[in-house]
């Protein structure tokens, strides 16, 4: 860790999230994976929106933007438009992503824009205290769902890939070295990447459902989530209740900025003699 | 024979943009600004600038907030429905003193409406669209010439103040089509945000208390700083504590106090020996216009006040005038928005009329001729 | 193995950022560390196995394992601020 300590904004620290929140184990996921890519710090934006994952970038020595809720992506699309040249990262939670954050996130991975996307995923709207999420399995508890939930969460992984991102995985807060390598490969690749992180709240999500510490948590996804080059060859029965972790879609397609790049140059060859500034209005639009 | 050409309103507020340096688009389609949008995908490849439609108003928004931050000049486009989904955003701007400018071709609203149709139903959204107190700038072109300039004088201070401006425009000013003699680019005042010298030791948010606008360094060039929705100090880090509260929001309110005199734009007609003032804006000041010139024909000293900063509005100005007349006349199209401001301006020194007209369809020159006369019977 | 060429580790601790929620310590696979009033420390470090886990899971990034090498000295890591002076900056 410590040469990715470079990477933190060490007075900020220790960090807001609560003892035993698996947010601060992907966060250091994803600094070891930046670290590990060496990375150009002054390179890097890492945008989030609001929530308890939200508040990482403050602990990120990056340029760091802090939206509104559900927003991220829609902010580092245009970071990203703008400055195709910049590493954009955005760290979002299941209710910020899935939620309010759902049309962009959709969108998002329908452009293949170049944004390395984590979704922290503790089923839950921690900074608001408990309320359940689209993520929630169905069943549990939430201070909005004291009889349990009615709804089926997402398959977040499955909605990316439907969406059109390129690069789609999840891993947990209890395999860190597969979230690390996950996260790396997000970064790596060029177009709209998401790693769906699941994260333990012990706070709201396990207390309110009686899972225990987050100790209890982490032993719960190390029971649960089976890596899906093992599941191939498992019997389906056997996945029942289980969810699957590693690289789930990795297709590279034509990334947004470069396409759109290319449609500047074809413009630009077009309208050689063109100078900037006021100008004949070529076509009067009406 | 200078290159007078015959333009829409909506095609000369992207000029106009284009003229100030707009370099991101970032909309959604919605009448009865769309062709704002297109005019953007059309022109801003051209000069290796980006346009993007986004997935709706709110990421389109978000998207120019993040463009700016880049330290690009970045603009959008809107009416009615999609200003309101805006909103939130543009207090984010305001709050992180962000500069952007959002175009908003006001139509009959609320709701749906009427797309097709002219309102000027959005002033006090344009104000007070957003949660809380914040700073933010209105203004509203009266013809096509001037949608190009203000456009431009919306960047100029956006840039100078970070400061999100709207330009409050409508269906008629912008679908209507005048002849127009822009000016050459050399001859166009343009400002540019100003920026901290090199990384290190930069704080994002310090400024003069009294108004002062900090720095603002671009993302991607070494700062590594933080900006956030939450209230924050100088370092733009979050902070809670009161005071730091206080004297960021009195800080912000007072940057657009103190530009008030400074950015201060109207137009008069026939004021100085004026019984009855009329205070119209927009595509509405063309018809009272009109009017006051066809009652001084009929002998009757009729006077007009057309202000085109309306947040923050002109009160000086209108004070001073409006204390002279013997009755002023506040013709807008909705049911009496702008006329609660003038109230407070001339402030029982003059009684003052609403005249609203909400059918879509834009005052009759002898309507508010009528208005002017009523008072003679 | 001979007690010679037995690798060593150190555990360097920031028991400031240290929030006590025993992950580290449920999950060291030879159970290295223990939690003393809310934070860890190292109990049987000669057990340590050099695997890590506790410094990738920690949530806090509040613990790292250095690998002690015979006859080079462990200088002072620069980068290791004094953690135990409270930031400046305060927290909501």
């Amino acid at each position: 860790m410590s040469d990715s300590l470079k990477y933190f904004r060490q007075n900020r620290l220790p960090h807001i999230w609560c003892p035993g929140c698996g947010h601060g184990t992907i966060t250091g996921a994803i600094i070891r994976a930046i670290a590990k890519l060496k990375l150009d710090k002054n390179r890097i934006v890492v945008v989030s929106g609001i929530g308890c994952s939200s508040r990482a970038p403050g602990y990120l020595d990056f340029d760091t933007l802090h939206t509104t809720h559900g927003r991220a992506l829609a902010f580092a699309t245009g970071i990203k438009l703008s400055r195709p040249d910049l590493k954009v990262i955005v760290m979002t939670g299941d209710g910020d992503a899935t939620a309010i954050g759902g049309n962009h996130f959709i969108h998002a991975a329908r452009r293949n824009i170049d944004i390395t996307t984590i979704v922290m995923n503790n089923a839950i709207y921690g900074m608001t205290s408990g309320q359940y999420s689209p993520m929630t399995p169905v069943g549990m508890l939430g201070t909005t769902a004291p009889y349990g939930t009615v709804e089926r969460p997402f398959d977040l992984a499955k909605m990316a890939i439907a969406s059109g991102a390129s690069y789609v995985a999840r891993a947990t807060s209890y395999h860190v070295q597969l979230l690390e390598e996950v996260i790396e490969k997000a970064l790596l690749n060029k177009g709209f990447s998401v790693v769906e992180a699941v994260s333990q709240c012990p706070t709201y999500f396990g207390r309110k459902n009686k899972i225990g510490s987050a100790v209890d948590m982490l032993n719960m996804f190390k029971e649960h989530a089976v890596n899906v080059k093992a599941a191939a060859v498992m019997a389906p029965e056997k996945l029942e209740g289980k969810f699957l972790i590693g690289e789930l879609h990795n297709q590279s397609a034509p990334e947004f900025t470069e396409e759109y790049q290319k449609l500047i140059e074809g413009v630009r060859r077009k309208f050689d003699n063109f100078q900037g500034g006021v100008r004949e209005c070529a076509q009067n639009s009406d | 024979m200078t290159n007078a050409k015959l333009m829409q309103g909506n095609e000369a507020c992207t000029l106009g943009a284009l003229a100030a340096g707009l370099e991101f688009f970032a909309g959604y389609p919605i009448t009865p600004s769309t062709e704002i949008a297109e005019l953007c995908s059309e022109e801003l490849p051209k000069i290796g600038g980006k346009f993007i439609q986004m997935e709706d108003e709110i990421g389109s928004i978000a998207a120019i907030i993040g463009a700016s931050l880049t330290g690009r000049k970045s603009m959008t486009a809107t009416s009615g429905p999609g200003f309101s989904l805006m909103q939130e955003n543009l207090g984010y701007a305001s709050l992180t003193e962000v500069p952007i400018v959002i175009i908003n071709v006001q139509r009959v609203g609320p709701s749906t409406g009427m797309p097709t149709s002219l309102a000027q139903g959005d002033v006090m959204q344009a104000r007070w669209g957003t949660h809380g107190d914040h700073p933010v700038v209105v203004l509203a072109p009266g013809n096509v010439k001037e949608c190009f300039e203000l456009t431009v004088k919306a960047f100029n201070i956006a840039e100078d103040y970070r400061v999100p401006v709207v330009v409050l425009s409508d269906e008629v000013i912008g679908h209507m089509r005048e002849k127009v003699v822009l000016p050459e680019a050399k001859d166009i005042k343009v400002s540019t945000r100003a920026t901290p010298e090199a990384p290190g030791g930069y704080l994002p948010y310090k400024a003069d208390p009294d108004g002062g606008v900090p720095l603002m360094a671009p993302f991607g060039a070494g700062y590594r700083y933080h900006v956030t929705g939450l209230f924050h100090d100088d370092t733009g880090f979050p902070s809670n504590k009161g005071e730091v509260a206080d004297v960021l929001l009195r800080r912000l309110q007072r940057k657009v106090e103190k530009a008030e005199p400074v950015i201060r734009d109207y137009a008069v007609e026939s004021v100085d020996d004026c019984d009855v003032l009329v205070v119209a804006f927009g595509s509405s000041a063309m018809s009272a216009l009109s009017a006051v010139r066809q009652a001084r024909a009929k002998g009757v000293k009729a006077g007009l006040f057309r202000p085109k900063t309306i947040w923050p509005f002109p009160e000086e100005p209108l004070h001073d005038i409006a204390t002279r007349a013997k009755r002023v006349i506040v013709a807008e199209m909705n049911l009496g928005q702008l006329v609660l401001e003038i109230e407070r301006v001339v402030g029982g020194k003059a009684p003052v009329e609403k005249l609203g007209k909400i059918n879509g369809e834009l005052f009759k020159p002898e309507e508010i001729l009528a208005a002017i006369m009523g008072g003679q019977r | 193995m001979s007690e010679q060429n037995k690798r060593r580790f150190e555990h360097v601790i920031r028991e400031r950022w240290c929030k006590g929620c025993n992950i580290c310590v449920a999950f060291c696979p030879k159970q290295v560390l223990e939690l003393k009033n809310g934070k860890v420390f190292a109990a049987r470090p000669e057990s340590c196995i050099g695997c890590k886990l506790c410094e990738l899971r920690c949530p806090d990034f509040a613990i790292e394992i250095h690998e002690v090498i015979e006859g080079k000295a462990e200088g002072r890591d620069a980068a290791h601020l004094d953690f135990s002076v409270s930031p400046e900056a305060e927290h909501d």
